[in-house]
């Protein structure tokens, strides 16, 4: 579903490299999780996917579906599939919520030459999504993000993924800020959306929200590379141990 | 010296293509108007308070033809109930317009006037040499003295509907001049709706009096892609507990000097004056006001929002006056513009003088691109950059929406500002 060969990234402000060759393959209705020291280029990898200035790509590829993403502004990246949950979810102020949504899943039906969803259809979609994710119905009311907490800006997030219905899904390190109740609720929107259909890919520091969202694959990143990958057991030795062990072995 | 006699010069041939309509109630507000324009003189680029702005062609002798305008928009306000008054290049259109009664008001025309006493006999031109004091307002002297007509509007209790003045343009020279007077009685109550270019020339001026515990809304949308030159001034008198709001929108129009001048004499009243405006290319447009706060406990708020695109220029000049003894004053003003390009331009002049000690007044302005990361965010999910950029920029002006209180209102004007913003895409 996504490939990723080689992928070389550079900072344009700095003149500095980032990514000095990722390569990863992730299949349909697999979940993939990335762990990795701070500065290892985790987050810019899955900014780099969605497509936001800033980052120069100098070399390899990135496709979806056999599709070079790498090619398309952002939004045509969203609609062709491709959905990235924020670490840090912006605040827009004046713009609600709802406002958002509906603008977002009729832009992308539009682009792929879809139907654009009827008020009343939306309306509806949008409540039984928010009534699984136990969002409360005055948070749609609200301008986006506005006066969230950490915990309700992930759950937009995972709202967001539920009506856009990607097919890969990146979560940038979802777990960061989050009480573990609230990441208990995350991982149980994101497991409710995990099909045959979709991928995954999990970015985080820490072992605890693989303990709720299972992955097929972990990868371990450092200094711009994807260094080890195993199951689920790797993200547990690294929860023991750290990346001290695992690093000293690929040095 | 050379200068002085520029601009008398330029008086003498503005006011020589006028004619001052004779006798009625009128005669002596116009006679004294008439005078204090001779002496003022109209403005110029050298004066200071029309530094931004350059009048020359709000003072020249004959107007700018300004092409006639078509569009396609349904009329605003069209969904609202209520009493409909059309002027056509500064003309009265009876056949256009509904019968002018209604529940709670008396309405009658300026040109109309019988010889004998009249309500606004004290009130026609009143406001308006009061308001050029201390900064002088010749283009609304001039009108009080040379204004063809306009409405005069008495609100006794809670009008039953609103009344929308709708103003046409139909002749590509017209240079029309209306004044309006409204009265609002203790306890009454009026929303005042505005519509239409008007003119290729335009100068309006509104004296509004409001008693105690009256409430005055207004809403107007003007500019709408139109070529005209316009030049408006409200007056506003506010008694104890009464209520001031009114909401302007501008979209484009290449030359818009908005002033709008509110005195509140009485203690605990409360006057809004916001604007949203969308600007393009050759559109130059001005807000300025100046509120006087001289009672206890009173609320004045300004917020000015501007987009400005493709070379547009921004003005704002705004003034909150403390009188002493004007205590518990709460005053807010913000003006703040978001310029599309690095050819617009946005100037702002924001100022508090106080003398009372006890008040709280707070003053901002500001001049900003749009938010990358929000933009991002937004495309990120799928919306296009010109969509997510109207979507961003909808969002900027929604403080100055706020302001308008009804609901309807407030959504005709938000569909009013999607609709340009999208017509104006690059």
């Amino acid at each position: 579903m996504l490939s990723i060969k080689n992928l070389q990234v550079k900072l344009e402000e700095e003149d500095k490299e980032i990514l000095k060759g990722v390569d990863l393959e992730i299949e349909a209705g697999k979940v993939h999780a990335i762990m990795g020291p701070n500065g290892s280029g985790k987050s810019t990898l899955s900014y780099v996917l969605s497509g936001k200035d800033g980052y120069e790509v100098t070399g390899g590829s990135a496709d979806l579906e056999g599709e070079d993403v790498l090619d398309m502004e952002p939004e045509e990246r969203a609609a062709a599939g491709l959905f990235l949950a924020f670490q840090y979810p912006v605040e827009i102020p004046g713009v609600g919520n709802m406002t958002f949504l509906r603008t977002a899943v009729n832009a992308q039906r539009k682009a792929r030459g879809e139907e654009e969803m009827s008020a009343a259809d939306f309306l509806k979609a949008v409540r039984a999504r928010a009534k699984e994710l136990k969002i409360d119905a005055d948070m749609l009311k609200r301008p986006v993000n506005v006066g969230f907490s950490g915990g309700e800006k992930k759950r937009n997030e995972i709202l967001q993924m539920a009506m856009l219905e990607p097919k890969m899904c990146i979560l940038d390190e979802t777990d960061s800020g989050l009480d573990v109740d609230a990441m208990k609720l995350v991982a149980e929107g994101v497991n409710a959306l995990r099909n045959e259909g979709r991928g995954f890919l999990v970015i985080t520091h820490y072992q605890r929200l693989l303990d709720h969202i299972k992955p097929d694959v972990v990868h371990i990143m450092a200094d711009g590379k994807i260094v080890k990958t195993g199951g689920p057991e790797l993200a547990l030795e690294v929860e023991n141990n750290g990346y001290g062990n695992i690093l000293a072995e690929v040095a | 010296m050379a200068e002085a006699a520029l601009k008398t010069s330029t008086t003498e041939a503005r006011l020589a293509r006028l004619a001052l309509p004779e006798g009625g109630w009128t005669a002596a507000a116009r006679k004294d108007a008439k005078a204090r324009v001779e002496a003022m003189g109209l403005p110029d680029r050298r004066d200071e308070y029309w530094k931004y702005t350059h009048p020359d062609t709000l003072t020249q002798a004959d107007a700018v033809p300004a092409a006639l305008f078509h569009n396609d928009e349904a009329p605003l306000f069209g969904e609202i109930d209520r009493i409909r008054i059309v002027f056509v290049d500064g003309v009265f259109d009876a056949e256009a317009s509904d019968d002018l009664v209604g529940e709670g008001l008396a309405i009658e025309r300026l040109a109309e006037q019988s010889a004998d006493i009249h309500w606004a006999r004290d009130l026609y031109g009143a406001l308006e040499a009061r308001g050029q004091s201390p900064v002088e307002r010749p283009l609304a002297a001039l009108n009080t003295a040379y204004a063809t007509d306009g409405v005069l509007i008495h609100v006794t209790g809670k009008a039953s509907k609103p009344v929308s003045l709708h103003y046409q343009h139909r002749d590509e020279t017209s240079d029309a001049i209306l004044h309006h007077v409204i009265k609002v009685d203790a306890g009454a109550e009026l929303t005042l709706l505005e519509t239409g270019p008007a003119a290729a020339r335009f100068n309006k001026v509104m004296e509004v009096d409001i008693a105690d515990t009256g409430v005055f809304h207004h809403v107007r949308a003007q500019g709408r892609d139109h070529e005209r030159r316009a030049a408006t001034h409200i007056f506003t008198r506010l008694g104890s507990e009464s209520t001031f709001k009114s909401f302007t929108l501008t979209a484009n129009g290449v030359l818009t000097r908005n002033e709008c001048i509110i005195e509140l004499t009485g203690d605990d009243a409360i006057a809004h004056v916001a604007g949203a405006c969308v600007g393009d290319g050759d559109f130059h447009h001005d807000d300025t006001v100046f509120i006087t706060h001289d009672a206890v406990n009173c609320e004045s708020r300004q917020v000015f929002k501007k987009v400005l695109r493709n070379g547009a220029t921004g003005v704002f000049q705004g003034k909150i006056l403390v009188q002493p003894g004007a205590q518990k004053t709460d005053g807010y003003q913000i003006s703040q513009s978001l310029l599309l390009d690095d050819d617009s331009q946005f100037l702002a002049k924001p100022e508090l003088e106080i003398y009372a000690d006890d008040v709280a007044c707070s003053h901002g302005s500001t001049s900003g691109a749009i938010d990358e990361t929000a933009l991002f965010y937004l495309r990120s999910r799928g919306v296009p950059r010109a969509q997510a950029t109207d979507l961003l920029t909808l969002a900027f002006l929604a403080e100055a929406v706020d302001e308008i209180e009804d609901e309807a209102l407030r959504e005709e004007i938000v569909d009013r500002l999607a609709g340009w913003l999208e017509r104006h895409r690059k």
